[in-house]
């Protein structure tokens, strides 16, 4: 195999990188600041046509680096949903960080380095791999999380991310040594067969559970989410909902990889502790929510809680937890791209607001965007007609299926106390007592991302837009 | 046109109901009608030019589920296209009739809007009742069923003001409920035993239905019984037989264009239709026909006491109904479901011109209904005196005996009385006979109550008194023709020589010489005894003559062949012609009887029925109470089930769910949400402490756990 065929494969990562660099060479030479614009307009349409590029072309299983770096049918799903979104979210955050001079030229680019970096992941066919495309991505996100210099709450919530991230990044690290100590490489392809020699030994089981635990941080499942809430709410918002949307995909992707990659024999050990960090992520998530009167720390509750169903797809370890997985992880993002159009429009005298108390009555002054919240927070509790129910339809059939009836039980009950805090915001939109009313701001990009979303809420029903298939192909491609 | 017969009133309903508020109310309720008005002169048309053959005219695909698989389609044959002019001349008569009868009525308002509703809710019916007959398959015509069920509901609680009249819609509602739990289990045996919801279907399976045995509710039965047996219950439910007949009288809280639309002339007969369509089972069911024949008599029978004694305008006619349905069964039930359709057919007539009498009456007094509060309108409302006495005279069955001269309740009463003593039923003929006589005494007490003797009652009301409007007079006229004539008209097809009943019905008729019959080991017999009769039979009622002779004609359809399937040895209606001349004649005589008795009560010593109720008084409280029927079910039924509903609802909804329930939401999660927001403190150690403590757990769980061995 030839270094050639191995950069063909590589391509659209390549063209994004490239693309990143010399857009900050570039820019740091012709005009700064005054190019962000153009340049959020430019870097969302690359990563948006780079996702189409992907989606359409390339089938089949293609591996480069001698097993490092895999291109599949599972990867190239992951790669899509996370270049859409990310694509989706920047164009969302352009006017707002306008307004706020917040739109430094190099946002848009370490997006895109962060994209790379996600691309990198769900690529990984080995150890160093993974940890070299989760630190791409991860110092991006530390980076964009402080954007905000001059704000305490901003910089506090990079500092934050920082350290734990390291903290994370070292457990971690420490899981990926002791595997390879004890399979002796960092393959994954090599790893797999070590664990299929009859038992899995100890160390490796050690390692699993401190991969497993740097992995469970990056997605913020319970007990390592304890950054989400403030991250959120620190971050300026269409950050947060960068953070809420793409790298969730990204280290799902990346979960699913290496559990059924290079543990794919271990499964019934890994099963357990996964089907565990579930269950507490579903509960935490909906009962902290409860308390929460700031939206954002409420969307990270709630993204706690959704990361909770999408694990227990993984938990059943089968072909359908992860094609339920999978198509839950592209409706929770869909939910999350309109939800966050919704939040970075809820605006008073201009300042972004973010209490759910000045949503009271707003459906008598925008009764179209209130009925599009509420299409979207009823899917996002999981009501029968909306999409995001049959998402947890599919991971509660995956759970029970795999034999964990008793979590898809407990995924029941958590997404009934979860509905709460969904429908009191409807509450005070349709119910609420009238207060000082919010902005009527429309901003096309936000408001058509939030029609759209809702309207796919609905419609998606019909056939989900084809991605139930898309996923059981990148499903079977993963498992077997 | 069958199509446009149907959805004519649906069409009416929508624009009525939807589109008053853009066209207007007056428009609105001319449009409803008018479309009626349409679908009535359809109907005739069919009714004329349908030449007896079944035809099948699908509209649509209508299920296609596993092996239940249907066509939404009209199935046209005599029996429908008998409902057809039933149900649309009626229907259409009752929108006329409404424009006066609920002018200005004092239950809204001024400057509210009711009409709309009212006429778009008639049409609605209209539409679910015609869905009902022109049913090809069983799940059509359950719903229909339930449609007509609905609208009943609807107009029942028109008044939605009046707790009585919700009381009322819900009670009617209920025990229909019970009725169609039967009918629904009979659809589902039907469909379990054969496959298949079509009557075609269905109807060619009888034979091997009848060899069937099914288990149900721990025994086995004979399948056909069975199925029989489940559809007469839902015809009960629906017809208001006796034990489920309680809402009947309680729908008269609906204003009075709904009772003789729905509760007279056209939904109640709802469940004769039922058995006659479903005559190719009822005829292999002996037993279910026996008890279907038991049952109506003493329907016809109770219902008929019961009426001795109200004073309610309306109750009164009510059970008159309920008594007159009781007839239709017993018809049915002895294997003569052309008689049944006979008196359905005049009975639509003469009741529904009672009815609207009644309104017209009630609409004179200022809606009082008492009839102790009337008397002498004779001068007042000569018209509507007229139009009920036409009414009464065809009820009671006024005629020349011996002869097919009469009104119409006479030949088809007359008919159901012979057919029931020649179908050996001693208890049906006894019961029907006295219904007859106290049919005839109740009647004429209305009319003697009503307009002779003297004014009783409000002062100022009975000077207010004045006749209805035209658009109430008008149908009152059509109606009272038809009561006149239809009976003459129509008898030779309804209840005639065999041969002309089976060209009707489009059933082939086949002469078989008695002696063919007196092989017949069992019936041999009688029938050659009914056969001397023969000859007698074509005398008297003089059209058969050319035929003459020792014939027996047999039926000799095959199953689902023309609308009705009468069993080849089935000879009803050979031998109800050949009954005896005091058979021919009891009904008669009971009927003056009943007249002579009512005009002593009433006329002669008014303060006779005081005295008589005041010595015979248990027996004056117990007809008056409607046997206790309503006092049973409540002790028995409505009490014990209220009972333990309220125990669900307050001891297990209440307390041990809700109780649960909230303590949950209220204590248990927020004191967890407590706990999170403590856990939650913003100190970056804490946060690092709780991933090392995770990992810690995680690891030792590994260790002790399933990574051990």
């Amino acid at each position: 195999m030839t270094i050639g065929s191995d950069l063909n494969i590589i391509l659209p990562e390549i063209v994004l990188s490239v693309f990143a660099l010399f857009a900050l060479v570039g820019a740091a030479y012709a005009g700064k600041d005054k190019l962000g614009p153009l340049l959020v307009w430019v870097t969302s349409a690359l990563m948006a046509a780079v996702g189409v590029w992907i989606g359409m072309s390339g089938d089949g299983t293609n591996i480069a680096f001698n097993g490092m770096f895999v291109d599949d049918g599972f990867s190239r799903f992951a790669k899509v949903t996370i270049l859409l979104s990310a694509a989706a979210v920047l164009l969302m955050s352009q006017e707002y960080m306008a307004r706020r001079d917040l739109l430094r030229f190099e946002y848009p680019l370490l997006v895109a380095l962060a994209a790379v970096g996600m691309m990198m992941m769900v690529s990984a066919g080995d150890l160093i791999a993974l940890y070299m495309g989760l630190e791409l991505q991860s110092l991006a996100l530390y980076v964009v999380a402080a954007l905000r210099r001059d704000s305490v709450k901003s910089t506090e919530a990079g500092l934050k991310y920082f350290v734990l991230g390291a903290l994370s990044s070292g457990l971690l690290l420490y899981g990926a040594s002791l595997v390879y100590g004890y399979s002796g490489t960092t393959l994954f392809s090599g790893i797999v067969q070590t664990a299929e020699h009859g038992q899995v030994s100890l160390g490796l089981l050690f390692g699993i559970v401190f991969l497993v635990a740097g992995l469970a941080f990056k997605v913020s499942a319970v007990p390592f989410h304890m950054w989400t809430p403030d991250v959120y709410e620190g971050s300026p918002t269409p950050i947060t909902a960068f953070f809420a949307t793409a790298p969730k995909v990204a280290a799902m992707g990346l979960f699913a990889r290496v559990l059924f990659d290079a543990f794919d024999g271990a499964v019934a050990d890994w099963s357990q502790i996964i089907a565990l960090l579930s269950l507490l992520s579903m509960f935490l998530g909906a009962v902290a929510a409860i308390g929460q009167r700031n939206i954002k720390r409420l969307m990270a509750y709630s993204s706690i809680a959704h990361m909770g169903y999408a694990l227990m797809g993984l938990a059943s370890g089968t072909e359908l937890g992860v094609q339920a997985m999978l198509i839950y992880m592209a409706i929770y993002v869909t939910m999350n791209v309109g939800t966050f159009a919704f939040i970075l429009m809820m605006e008073r005298d201009g300042a972004p607001v973010v209490d759910i108390d000045a949503l009271n009555m707003y459906s008598k002054a925008e009764p179209g965007k209130a009925l599009a919240m509420l299409v979207l927070l009823f899917s996002l509790a999981g009501v029968p007609p909306m999409l995001g129910f049959f998402g947890k339809l599919y991971v509660l059939r995956a759970a029970y299926e795999g034999g964990l009836a008793w979590l898809a039980v407990a995924g029941v009950v958590a997404s009934v106390i979860g509905a709460f805090y969904y429908l009191r915001i409807v509450y005070y939109m349709y119910f609420g007592e009238e207060r000082e009313a919010l902005d009527r701001t429309n901003p096309p990009v936000l408001w058509g991302l939030l029609m759209i979303s809702a309207v796919a809420m609905v419609v998606g029903i019909v056939n989900m837009f084809g991605v139930e298939g898309a996923a059981a192909a990148a499903a079977a491609v993963l498992v077997n | 046109m069958e199509t446009i017969i149907l959805f004519a009133p649906l069409i009416g309903a929508i624009i009525c109901g939807f589109g008053w508020w853009i066209i207007g109310e007056t428009a609105a309720q001319w449009t409803a009608t008018g479309l009626l008005f349409l679908a009535c002169l359809l109907s005739w048309v069919v009714f004329f030019s349908f030449d007896g053959v079944t035809q099948q005219i699908p509209v649509m695909r209508f299920i296609e589920s596993g092996t239940l698989a249907t066509d939404w389609a009209i199935r046209l044959d005599r029996l429908t296209a008998i409902m057809l002019i039933v149900v649309t001349t009626v229907s259409a008569l009752v929108h006329l009739y409404s424009f006066g009868y609920m002018d200005h009525d004092p239950q809204w308002n001024e400057g509210e809007s009711y009409k709309p509703r009212f006429f778009a809710y008639l049409s609605f019916f209209t539409f679910a009742m015609l869905a009902l007959i022109t049913s090809d398959n069983l799940v059509q015509m359950f719903f229909g069923w339930e449609g007509v069920g609905v609208a009943s509901y609807l107009l029942i609680g028109f008044y939605y003001r009046k707790p009585s009249a919700n009381a009322a819609a819900i009670k009617a509602f209920v025990v229909n409920r019970v009725g169609d739990f039967g009918f629904a289990l009979g659809i589902f045996a039907l469909f379990f035993l054969t496959d298949s919801i079509n009557f075609s279907d269905i109807f060619a399976s009888a034979p091997t239905l009848a060899e069937t045995r099914v288990t149900f509710l721990w025994s086995e039965w004979n399948a056909v019984e069975i199925v029989a047996f489940l559809l007469f219950i839902g015809a009960m439910g629906k017809s208001a037989q006796l034990l489920l007949h309680t809402w009947l009288p309680d729908a008269m809280e609906g204003p009075t264009p709904v009772s003789a639309l729905i509760h007279a002339a056209t939904m109640v007969t709802a469940g004769v239709f039922l058995v006659c369509r479903m005559s190719p089972i009822m005829e292999f069911a002996p037993h279910a026909t026996a008890f279907i024949t038991v049952m109506g008599a003493a329907t016809a029978f109770f219902a008929a006491t019961v009426g001795l004694v109200q004073t309610d305008i309306k109750r009164v006619i009510a059970y008159s109904t309920c008594s007159q349905l009781g007839y239709m069964f017993v018809a049915a039930g002895v294997g003569m479901y052309s008689a049944a359709m006979f008196h359905l057919f005049t009975h639509a007539f003469f009741k529904a011109l009672l009815f609207l009498g009644a309104g017209s009456v009630i609409h004179a007094m200022h809606h009082e209904q008492d009839m102790m509060n009337y008397g002498n309108l004779r001068k007042k409302i000569p018209y509507t005196f007229w139009a009920m006495m036409i009414g009464t005279l065809a009820i009671t069955g006024v005629g020349i005996p011996l002869t097919t001269i009469g009104f119409a309740g006479f030949l088809s009463k007359d008919a159901i009385i012979e057919s029931a003593y020649a179908g050996g039923s001693g208890f049906g003929f006894w019961a029907l006979v006295i219904a007859a006589f106290m049919t005839s005494f109740y009647s004429w007490r209305l009319i003697f109550l009503t307009f002779f003797g003297k004014e009783r009652g409000d002062k100022h009301t009975h000077e207010h008194a004045h006749e209805s409007p035209m658009v109430m007079l008008i149908p009152l006229g059509v109606l009272s023709l038809g009561a006149v004539f239809a009976g003459m008209i129509w008898y030779n097809q309804f209840f005639g020589h065999a041969d002309q009943v089976g060209k009707f019905y489009g059933i082939p008729v086949a002469e078989a010489h008695a002696d063919d019959h007196a092989k017949d080991a069992t019936n041999g017999d009688d029938h050659a005894k009914a056969d001397d009769h023969g000859k007698a039979k074509d005398d008297d009622h003089g059209g058969d003559k050319a035929y003459g002779g020792d014939h027996h004609y047999a039926f000799v359809g095959k199953l689902g062949e023309g609308a009705l399937y009468m069993a080849p040895d089935n000879h009803v209606l050979d031998d109800a012609h050949a009954a005896p001349k005091w058979v021919k004649v009891s009904p008669f005589i009971a009927m003056v009887l009943g007249l002579a008795l009512a005009y002593l009560f009433y006329i002669v010593n008014p303060a006779l029925p005081k005295r008589l109720a005041e010595n015979q008084r248990p027996l004056y409280l117990f007809l008056k109470n409607k046997w206790y029927f309503d006092e049973l079910y409540d002790a028995v039924i409505v009490g014990p089930i209220k009972a333990l509903g309220r125990l669900l609802w307050k001891g297990g909804d209440g307390s041990i769910i809700d109780g649960f329930l909230n303590g949950v939401a209220m204590g248990i999660v927020p004191f967890f949400t407590r706990l999170a927001g403590r856990a939650q403190s913003g100190y970056i150690f804490t946060y690092a402490f709780w991933m090392v403590i995770g990992i810690a757990a995680f690891v030792t769980w590994m260790t002790l756990g399933g990574g051990a061995n």
